[in-house]
């Protein structure tokens, strides 16, 4: 199985690293997703700019105080906040070999994902039932292009979290499942960090 | 029934629009007709999808890039001369404003990035996994998802000439004018969709190599000892990744303005065009060192390899790469001085500019010095490496003195900036891209491209190419501007213009003589026996040509850099032949139609969002989609080839 490293010679593995990183592919492939991530954060960087500088641009329209509501970006924050824990316990319990703990932990985090999505759908069918859509203003069109491309981040983290819980339940942990499940909360967390700036810079700069 | 076909044809295949259309519908038509057939009579449809549709062999992708790019390269060449036709005279009425508009955008948008861009690919694919000792690229998989995502733009752009139309507002693509009520019609979101496609493909190649570079190197390949082409890869890579996700953001916030009218770069509420101008030059001037740097590379193999001497100034040729790497991200103001960021912002970019200058000094002084004593021999790539430095240097002059950031108030958007980017695309990309397909050219197909041939094409092209562009310096300096369809005749640039159309004429006559050269070679080109056709010094010339699928049969421990060379000069050549009993099983990707499917797929939800047609969009990311997920699940994707298999094609080969 294991492959990219044996082609290039490199032939054992040592035993006692992790279950994810035991063999040179899957070890290669998480080296590839934290390469994937950079372009990803880059490409939220420039959301980020474009949102900085547009936040002004109200066109006399809603203005970020006007719309955002304390309580429920806060409670927004604690829900992932709180999958981007149980992920890590998910990973946590992959790596003791347990396999139901893992699972459950894994339904958890994607559960909360979904509460997560939820509010933050209502929130934009609310800005939108007000007239704050994203064709007001060029600060409306960044700021839900910027908060929708990490939703749509997080709607699309749930689909394959779920695929691979699927995949988990069919084959037990291997390297190759443990990999999957490695990955897919490191771009759990990733999306979480993302998350903080936002809270940040969005919604508690808005506020302000 | 009638009436709706004549409605469409109208519509969508602009027939009303007269005989260019039609002769190339009917071109179009033919060709497909005759590959069709062909493929049939000869009974290889089989053939074709088994070995190269579903092939992830980096060796075969990447002789797919290099058809694609040389197509590309044809496609664009004809725009540029129909546009030099229609400028070789004054008030000239060959083609109008808005067929002249689309050419030139098509023409800089397929150049960069369906033309240089695969190129670099191809000879990434070619030659990296050779240099490094390894198997195949990390992400083989990956890798194929790339071309196909990068085929399948480039047909999406190309088929907008026939189907809705071109993009006509450059290749820089600014904003308002590119909103919809400037420009309504699909053209332009077939510019968008395209490159976004394609960039998805770029983006994952440039991961695939990175990792490749720094997790697939043989034993013994330390990052010091590998060939300076690998090193411009792993640059030009790590340029890919820093900058294509601000033109992904670019290109998707002006889809956004044109397809669910949002407002990033409206002139109205609040929109601010300049904005894109940024986030379209943050990815596009570090694009043109994404490909240089590859061309610099290409040069360091040949300087050292045909001056039979190692390079000169080896870690300061890395540390100049690295840098320019740096600098060249923060580059990009110089592209709109004009937008008047005021002194401070203009003398900083014109600093980081001038200062890209002398990393691309060093690698001058150190090409230059590496052939100093050497034992040169004039083969074809070393013939492309001398004109480079001689035109490269031009370029490297007229650029610093546009980036005098007060000068450039005179220089922008004039013809002496279209003769200084031409000057560095073609001097420093084009001729380091010809000198490498020449260099590796045995190691992909096993045969010599002739020299006889070779040489005309490199006379008439470079002899062409300063015809053609020397004159445009003149023309800026004289205030004829960038992208104007016609002149009046009382400026006096007729005849400058006329005598850059006969040089434009001569660089496509070349284009003419390399075809001519490559169908010659096949039948009549010096066949590589050895391998080794050039004495070259790195580990893919230890190979046969072609290589072999798996690439090694054993994979060699590395004692030094040039290490081919050495044992070559110590006659130890031997222990870089697998020995029978060294040979194991080896695990290799299985091939998959799914990255062609998936290219399918990204293509038909392109169409979709070029034409607003949203059932049609949400059907082809429905397909995207499922191949992702069928990917997800698939677990039996490797096959073995066994020991047995590889010592009877070694021994085939002679080398047992």
């Amino acid at each position: 199985m294991s492959m990219t490293l044996e082609r290039s010679g490199v032939r054992m593995a040592s035993p006692d690293r992790p279950l994810e990183y035991s063999r040179p592919l899957e070890s290669t492939r998480i080296f590839g997703f934290w390469l994937f991530m950079a372009t990803d954060m880059l490409l939220f960087a420039c959301l980020f700019a474009t949102y900085l500088i547009l936040v002004t641009h109200t066109d006399g329209g809603p203005t970020a105080r006007d719309l955002f509501d304390v309580p429920g970006f806060t409670a927004e924050t604690l829900i992932l906040l709180t999958s981007s824990f149980t992920g890590g316990l998910a990973t946590y319990a992959m790596r003791r070999r347990r396999l139901g703990l893992t699972l459950s932990l894994l339904a958890v985090t994607m559960l909360l994902g979904i509460a997560f999505v939820s509010f933050e759908a209502s929130e934009f069918i609310h800005y939108a039932h007000i007239g704050a859509t994203w064709q007001r203003s060029a600060f409306l069109s960044a700021f839900f292009t910027l908060v929708g491309t990490h939703g749509s981040h997080v709607s699309l983290g749930i689909v394959w979290m779920l695929s691979i819980m699927i995949q988990l339940a069919r084959r037990g942990l291997t390297p190759v499942t443990a990999r999957k499940v490695f990955i897919v909360n490191l771009y759990w967390h990733f999306l979480d960090v993302v998350w903080v700036f936002i809270f940040t810079v969005v919604y508690l700069m808005g506020v302000m | 029934m009638l009436s709706a076909l004549k409605q469409f044809g109208d519509t969508y295949l602009m027939w009303q629009e007269g005989p260019l259309i039609w002769i190339s519908d009917i071109l179009i038509l033919v060709t497909l007709i005759a590959i069709v057939a062909a493929l049939t009579y000869f009974k290889k449809w089989k053939w074709l999808w088994k070995e190269w549709l579903t092939t992830v062999d980096h060796k075969k992708i990447g002789i797919m890039y290099l058809i694609c790019a040389l197509l590309m390269f044809f496609r664009g060449g004809v725009d540029g001369l129909l546009m030099r036709t229609q400028l070789a005279f004054p008030n000239n009425t060959f083609l109008d404003a808005e067929h002249y508009d689309q050419i030139f955008t098509t023409h800089g948008t397929i150049m960069i990035l369906f033309m240089a861009m695969p190129f670099i690919f191809a000879l990434f694919n070619i030659a990296v996994p050779l240099q490094i000792g390894a198997r195949d690229v990390a992400f083989p998989y990956l890798n194929a998802i790339s071309f196909w995502l990068f085929f399948f733009a480039a047909l999406l752009f190309n088929i907008a000439f026939v189907f809705g139309g071109s993009p006509d507002a450059g290749w820089t693509s600014y904003p308002p004018l590119t909103e919809l009520g400037f420009d309504p019609g699909p053209g332009e979101n077939f510019y968008l969709l395209s490159l976004q496609i394609s960039g998805i493909g770029t983006i994952a190649t440039g991961i695939n190599f990175i990792a490749t570079i720094l997790k697939c190197r043989a034993p013994g390949m330390t990052l010091m000892r590998m060939p300076l082409f690998t090193w411009a890869v792993l640059a030009s890579s790590i340029i890919i990744l820093s900058v294509f996700p601000a033109l992904t953001v670019a290109l998707a916030l002006l889809m956004l303005d044109r397809i669910f009218g949002t407002h990033f770069f409206t002139i109205l509420h609040g929109g601010n065009p300049m904005m894109f101008v940024n986030l379209f030059w943050v990815w596009g001037h570090p694009e043109v060192y994404i490909v240089v740097l590859v061309a610099f590379g290409v040069y360091s193999e040949v300087v050292a390899t045909f001056s039979r001497k190692r390079i000169f100034g080896y870690a300061s040729m890395v540390a100049s790469l690295m840098a320019i790497t740096v600098v060249g991200d923060i580059t990009w103001v110089h592209h709109f001085f004009t937008m008047g960021a005021g002194p401070d912002v203009n003398s900083f970019f014109a600093v980081t500019t001038m200062m890209v200058g002398i990393p691309t000094g060093v690698k001058i002084f150190n090409w230059l010095m590496t052939m100093y004593q050497g034992r040169i021999r004039l083969t074809l790539p070393m013939l492309w490496t001398l004109a480079f430095i001689a035109c490269f240097v031009i370029a490297g002059a007229t650029g610093v003195m546009l980036a005098a950031a007060p000068a450039d108030y005179q220089f922008h958007n004039s013809y002496f900036l279209v003769a200084h980017f031409h000057q560095a695309l073609i001097g420093g990309v084009v001729f380091g891209m010809l000198a490498g397909m020449y260099y590796w050219w045995p190691k992909m197909f096993g045969f010599k491209l002739d020299e006889r041939l070779g040489r005309w094409a490199f006379w008439l092209y470079n002899i062409g190419f300063y015809v053609c562009f020397m004159p445009q310096y003149a023309l800026g300096l004289m205030g004829m501007q960038r992208r104007m369809y016609t002149y009046p005749a009382g400026m006096g640039w007729g005849t400058l213009n006329f005598v850059s159309t006969i040089g434009a004429y001569m660089m496509g006559v070349a284009f003419l003589v390399i075809v001519a050269q490559v169908l010659y070679s096949i039948k009549y080109g010096e066949r590589d026996v050895t391998g080794d056709p050039w004495d070259g010094r790195t580990l893919e010339w230890s190979l046969p040509s072609p290589v072999p699928h798996y690439n090694f049969a054993v994979i060699p421990t590395v004692t030094g850099r040039d290490m081919w060379w050495t044992l070559k000069q110590e006659g130890r050549t031997e222990e870089l032949r697998p020995r029978p009993e060294d040979i194991r099983d080896v695990h290799m990707p299985k091939n998959s139609g799914r990255p062609f499917l998936m290219g399918v797929a990204f293509f038909v939800a392109g169409l979709g969002f070029c034409f607003w047609w949203y059932g049609l969009a949400v059907l082809g990311l429905l397909g995207v989609a499922a191949c992702l997920l069928l990917r997800s699940f698939e677990y039996d994707d490797e096959h073995e080839i066994p020991a047995e298999e590889i010592r009877h094609v070694e021994a085939s080969l002679g080398r047992l």
